[in-house]
């Protein structure tokens, strides 16, 4: 199991030395320090979004509400600005109002014990829907020149934005938790049974409440980013990113139905997904065709470990002693007769 | 015999839902009588007729406890391709647009069935993969082609009038969405195909050592969901008159909603798809009498996300007092 997992990120870490390799070489202007700080600023938010979910979907459970809360935070920047209050007040405010929008899915989910797919569809609606309510379909800009470099310009003499920087801190400071703390390991648990977690003394309730709050705060501290980066507070901010963040999440080889993943892989995954987007746009390839070649990266993702488990069945059947004879290599069942489950269980044949 | 029918027809969640949108109604009609005029019924079927037909594709893969994320883009990849029908040639004749739409969301759904049943990869990942696969395909048929919007004018009047048209004052659209749930309703009820998608959902293992053919099943529910999420884009475009390839853009999540709120349970097993069409009702309802109602337009996502949200927290309200009742009952029993 651990060295599969390790394998999956080398996997994405080789993909990504190929996409740097071949966008330097065939690509001019790739490798200069402005694109790729380009690249990194523009992919701040997703990285910020998936961090924040990471930790969520390792319980097994999903958010996707993310981006909405992302976009009714911009909303509330932009009326806290015009109504006059200074940047360094709203910050803490914005903050909170993050954490109570997470607080809200959490109450719902882990108190009323609703499904978070749902819940978080429902919420998803409701908080970009309060975006509108906040600040209508205006936008507000002319933020403080003073804070606006902290979101658009690079630490001075390198090609890191101040932006990537917080999102190594968050992604370091999550990568600790999950990694190497009682806290982190509860979260695999719980992952992998909920139920075992609980009569385990793990105190699962009150660990994905935690988990939804950080969500909330992660996701309003990226739309201090994305407002600032843009100038721009608007109620449709990071429309539909939410999806995006769950790719990026998975294809990063954590699994959906929780208990497996790594901080390390999903940055990969983020890293790849937007080395490639940069190569391809330099190269003209338009915004949708960058979507079909994510989507499919998503998808090849899912399929690899598929493919290879089975690869790996059909060579321990073929170097296993000549079978009786109601047993045959390939189970003649072309539909599969095992589909709705999950697809890393193992076969009871 | 027939009062008992109804009643399974007309379960407690379908009543509610119906209760739910009555009280909209009237509430509105009272503000404005035109609400409740003939045009105003008419209108608010044809609006929810299209929504309706993806929601009935999404509840035969809900109640087999899976998802489909790609309908909204399968349906704009149907609505072009009717447009790049037209442009090819004008006089199309309207059932033929009609089947090769039904037809490539077919193949669109038998991509994601596929997938899932046969590489076994979890429904939502496979579906949120396609989701930008099939809008891809969309706007890189559009660059390819040069077309980036197609007009009424382009398209044929019988096509147009066929959208727009209704027969004995019902709209076709609704006509057709309503066969399309008699024949659905029909199935899930009756045959035995229909309740093994329940029995997939309520316990897929259990299904699956019962010896039903689950993975038949969940291919044959994609290509169904599929297909009705082409032919929905088809009627989009028969409607509006007017398509470019970003028709259906963040449908997928309307259309859960809208199951959800009819009370198919997120996780399989239970549900109707009669639910799902009055909840997909609802909801348009609530949409279009909210600006008469004098709340701004704003408001519309925000209270679609909050009646979910109540449709839920209600289910489960219920759910845990009908456990008790029961606990209950039973203890009582057996004193």
């Amino acid at each position: 199991m651990r060295d599969r997992i390790f394998r999956w990120e080398s996997v994405l870490l080789l993909l990504v030395v190929a996409v740097l390799v071949y966008g330097a070489s065939s690509t001019t202007g790739f490798s200069s320090s402005d694109n790729i700080a380009f690249l990194l600023l523009d992919n701040t938010e997703v990285a910020l979004l998936a961090l924040g979910l990471l930790p969520i979907v390792l319980t097994g459970e999903i958010d996707l509400s993310v981006a909405s809360v992302l976009g009714f935070c911009s909303a509330l920047t932009g009326q806290l600005w015009n109504a006059g209050m200074s940047f360094e007040t709203i910050v803490p405010i914005v903050l909170v109002a993050g954490a109570v929008l997470g607080t809200v899915n959490a109450a719902l989910i882990v108190k009323f014990g609703l499904p978070s797919l749902a819940v978080t569809i429902g919420t998803l609606g409701l908080y970009r829907g309060l975006a509108y309510v906040v600040l209508g379909d205006g936008a507000v800009t002319g933020f403080p020149e003073n804070f606006r470099p902290l979101a658009t310009d690079t630490v001075p003499g390198t090609f890191v934005p101040y932006a990537t920087v917080v999102v190594i801190v968050v992604g370091a400071l999550i990568a600790l938790v999950v990694h190497f703390t009682p806290v982190g390991r509860a979260l695999y648990a719980i992952g992998l049974g909920s139920e075992t977690s609980r009569f385990s003394g793990i105190r699962v309730d009150r660990v994905k409440m935690s988990l939804y709050v950080v969500s909330g705060v992660i996701a309003a501290l990226a739309s201090l980013v994305y407002t600032l980066r843009y100038n721009s507070a608007r109620a449709d901010n990071a429309n539909g990113l939410e999806l995006t963040a769950v790719a990026a999440v998975l294809l990063g080889g954590v699994s959906i139905f929780g208990g497996r993943g790594t901080v390390v892989g999903v940055l990969t995954a983020l890293l790849l997904m937007a080395g490639l987007r940069n190569v391809l746009f330099l190269n003209d390839v338009t915004n949708e065709i960058q979507n079909v070649i994510s989507g499919l990266l998503l998808i090849i993702s899912v399929l690899v470990p598929v493919v290879t488990n089975l690869l790996r069945k059909r060579r321990h059947a073929a170097a296993a002693p000549p079978p009786p004879s109601t047993q045959t290599p390939s189970p003649p069942d072309p539909v599969g007769a095992a589909a709705a489950s999950g697809p890393y269980e193992e076969d009871q044949r | 015999m027939n009062l008992s029918r109804l009643r399974t027809l007309f379960s407690g969640r379908e009543m509610s839902i119906v209760a739910a949108l009555i009280v909209v109604v009237a509430v509105t009609t009272v503000v404005n009588t035109s609400f409740l005029s003939g045009q105003g019924i008419h209108d608010l079927f044809l609006n929810a007729s299209i929504i309706a037909l993806l929601a009935i594709g999404q509840t035969l893969l809900v109640i087999t406890r899976n998802i489909d994320l790609s309908v909204g883009s399968v349906m704009g990849l149907t609505a072009f391709l009717s447009g790049q029908l037209f442009i090819n040639d004008h006089g199309t004749p309207v059932f033929l647009v009609l089947l090769a739409g039904i037809a490539l969301g077919a193949v669109c759904g038998a991509f994601n069935g596929a997938l899932v049943a046969v590489a076994k990869v979890p429904a939502l990942v496979v579906t949120l993969g396609t989701l930008y696969v099939f809008r891809g395909l969309d706007y890189g048929w559009a660059t390819a082609t040069g077309v980036q919007q197609v007009n009424a004018d382009q398209m044929s009047p019988s096509f147009l009038s066929f959208g727009s048209g209704s027969l004995l004052g019902i709209p076709n659209l609704t006509i057709l969405t309503v066969i399309v749930l008699a024949g659905a309703a029909y199935a899930l009820h009756n045959w035995r195909s229909g309740r093994e998608l329940y029995a997939i959902g309520s316990n897929p293992q259990a299904a699956r050592l019962a010896g039903i053919p689950a993975g038949r099943r969940v291919f044959t529910a994609f290509v169904l969901s599929g297909a009705l999420a082409g032919l929905a884009g088809v009627l989009h475009a028969s409607y509006f008159g007017t398509i470019n390839a970003s028709v259906g853009g963040g449908r997928e999540l309307d259309v859960v909603a809208a199951v959800v709120v009819g009370g198919v349970a997120i996780f399989g097993g239970s549900g109707s798809v009669l639910g799902a069409v009055l909840g997909a009702l609802l909801l348009t309802t609530i949409t279009s009498a909210l600006p008469i109602l004098g709340v701004p337009a704003f408001w519309q996502r925000a209270v679609s996300g909050a009646a979910l949200l109540l449709a839920i927290s209600l289910d489960r309200a219920v759910m845990l007092r009908v456990a008790t009742k029961l606990r209950e009952q039973r203890s009582a029993s057996r004193a």
